[in-house]
């Protein structure tokens, strides 16, 4: 102690005093501050190698330099998340133009997505794709529930059925969809779907929404046919036409004369 | 052929009844009454006859009593044996809970049962000879109509209603006067008038106001988490959902909340057509109330792309870019435009309530 006790008065004890705060702050900041939930980075082998894909798979929509075209929109900004949900759920590259591009047979593997996702990642900062933890469905399912009919249910129905928007374009069905492509959804806002980033449902807040639409799909019905979960337009349908032509039939028979 | 050249032209197309295919010329008369035709002929069954057949009816309507008998006994026990969280997988329907599946299948075979047999019983064994039951007249004799008005007027004038008025009229008074209590009770049951309860929402007071004095600006706050919301919080293409900070604390939230829910979202700003709808923004962020104009469900659908508000119940769309005016569906004005602000923290507030009530028309306002 009495070396440093001896020496404290040094010109240079201030610039290393100063020096150790700052590192400790950096230090305690990195260690403890809120985290986005980001898996791993990518090589840049993997952003050339997505580049190439790129100008074979999107670039004829997307533009050679992915700043959009008349035919498709820019990509510099929606980030790993974006391509990661497009590509991995089919809807990119999309075959024909259409209202609305729909979940499809994917045509690209896991490693050629995370080279694609890389280099448009490249073009500009946004949403990374999201970490596993946050994507497991281990939430809370009740506060997912809470969370979903607040924020979904009024587009993809109270159990995730979906339904119809204006002009042809409709909210998809969430029923066995993966956690992840869930997750990206909410985060980049996909089509017609509005944005919900980290700052309206935290990462823990999309985790539950998960949750929630992981314990839908795998619920047992009450009791009875649930009808694809539509609500009246469906129960009513059954209704008028089974249950009232069982009526009708039954009837029938009551007013027919026994042989 | 012939025998028809002398018949006139059919302006119709159609041609004469051939006579050769056993139809009769008629005369052209009608009968002066029609002979009552009677029942027809009663048709045995073969229950009727056949001693055997009868037997085999009485045997089908006992197996469909016995069925019944079986399928409540089955209940009964299906509801002891079988764990409420069971689950069964079925043709059709899926995975399905076990004893809703058997209380539901058993007490329906076991009324099923009962019904059919009964329906049996009744086609095949009881008497089915058709009956004539004649009318009589319904009018009484004169005798008797003469003896029923001797009686109310004896009765009247041994009660000597015609003698003393001053009875008829204050006994008229009384029994009037007892419908109003009754009355009386069923409309002031309606409650309260609404006063301007119908114009005026939450975010038309401040919080911690007394008297219509103090307070400050009511923040907006995420629903359901009632956390407020920062400026920077709402990123271009988001959509918030929000309540005014304090709905929790009023004396019936629910109330509150259908008046006050508002969709907040942030547009680019070039996008917005309207001057009063930038101003009452800050850059692009807009707070709109989320009670249709129609019939006040809440409108949440938002296309992120075309910037339309849906509403779900009957398919009301509004430009959000264009100071939410209808651009289809049955709804008749634009959603109110709550004003909003940013406070010294940064949060989001209400400077003011809606211009105008919010929600679908009502009586006073037209």
């Amino acid at each position: 102690m009495s070396f440093l006790a001896a020496r404290r008065r040094h010109p240079a004890a201030i610039v290393l005093v100063l020096l150790l705060g700052l590192v400790v702050t950096g230090g305690l900041y990195t260690a403890l501050a809120p985290k986005d939930a980001k898996a791993a980075t990518a090589t840049a082998d993997d952003v050339k190698a997505g580049k190439d894909l790129f100008l074979a798979n999107c670039a004829s929509c997307h533009g050679t330099n992915a700043n959009g075209t008349a035919a498709g929109p820019s990509l510099v900004g929606v980030g790993a998340a974006a391509v990661d949900f497009q590509v991995g759920t089919g809807r990119m590259p999309l075959t024909q133009p259409g209202v609305q591009a729909q979940r499809n047979k994917v045509t690209m593997d896991a490693t050629e997505t995370k080279q694609l996702a890389a280099y448009v990642a490249s073009l500009g900062p946004g949403p990374a794709v999201p970490a596993t933890e946050y994507t497991n469905g281990n939430g809370n399912i009740a506060k997912g529930g809470e969370l979903f009919r607040v924020n979904c249910a009024m587009c993809h129905n109270f159990a995730g059925s979906g339904g119809a928007l204006t002009r042809g374009k409709f909210a998809p069905s969430l029923r066995n969809i993966e956690g992840k492509h869930i997750y990206e959804a909410m985060l980049t806002g996909p089509q017609s779907m509005p944005v919900f980033n980290d700052t309206n449902l935290s990462p823990q807040d999309k985790n539950d929404v998960i949750a929630y639409l992981h314990n839908v799909d795998n619920e047992a019905n009450a009791g009875g046919h649930n009808l694809g979960n539509l609500g009246p337009v469906s129960e009513g349908m059954f209704a008028w036409t089974i249950g009232i032509g069982l009526l009708i039939g039954a009837a029938v028979w009551l007013g027919r004369k026994a042989a | 052929m012939s025998e028809h050249d002398n018949l006139p032209e059919r302006s119709s197309g159609s041609s004469p009844v051939d006579l050769s295919k056993g139809h009769v010329e008629g005369t052209g008369g009608l009968p002066a009454r029609f002979e009552n035709p009677g029942l027809p002929a009663h048709v045995h069954r073969h229950g009727d006859d056949d001693d055997a057949a009868a037997r085999r009816s009485e045997r089908q309507v006992a197996g469909l009593f016995v069925l019944s008998m079986l399928a409540t006994v089955g209940f009964a026990v299906a509801y002891f044996a079988i764990d409420k969280n069971s689950t069964v997988t079925l043709p059709l329907v899926g995975v399905t809970n076990a004893l809703h599946v058997a209380l539901g299948v058993t007490l329906g075979l076991s009324l099923l049962g009962i019904g059919l047999g009964a329906v049996h019983w009744a086609k095949t064994l009881m008497s089915d000879e058709e009956i004539v039951e004649e009318r009589h007249v319904l009018r009484s004799d004169d005798g008797a109509r003469q003896g029923a008005i001797d009686v109310l007027t004896e009765g009247g004038e041994s009660a000597q209603i015609r003698r003393r008025p001053l009875i008829v009229y204050t006994l008229g008074g009384a029994l009037g006067l007892f419908a109003v209590p009754l009355g009386l009770q069923l409309v002031g049951s309606l409650g309260p008038l609404p006063k301007n309860d119908l114009s005026t929402t939450l975010w038309s007071t401040r919080i911690g106001q007394r008297d219509g004095k103090g307070g400050r600006k009511r923040k907006l706050m995420r629903d359901p988490e009632g956390t407020a919301i920062r400026l920077t919080d709402v990123t271009l293409g988001s959509v918030f959902h929000v309540l005014p900070e304090g709905i929790n604390e009023t004396e019936h939230p629910l109330n509150e909340k259908v008046k006050a829910s508002v969709i907040l979202v942030r547009l680019e700003e070039s996008k917005i057509r309207s001057q009063r709808q930038r101003d009452w923004g800050i850059d692009g962020v807009v707070a709109y109330s989320k009670i249709c104009t129609h019939v006040g469900c809440p409108v949440g659908l938002y296309e992120q792309q075309t910037h339309h508000l849906l509403c779900p119940c009957h398919q009301s769309t509004f430009d959000m870019t264009d100071d939410c005016k209808v651009i289809f569906g049955p709804a008749k004005r634009p959603l109110p435009q709550l004003k909003i602000s940013v406070d010294t923290e940064g949060y989001l507030v209400a400077d003011q309530g809606f211009a105008e009530p919010v929600g679908p028309s009502f009586w006073e306002r037209g």
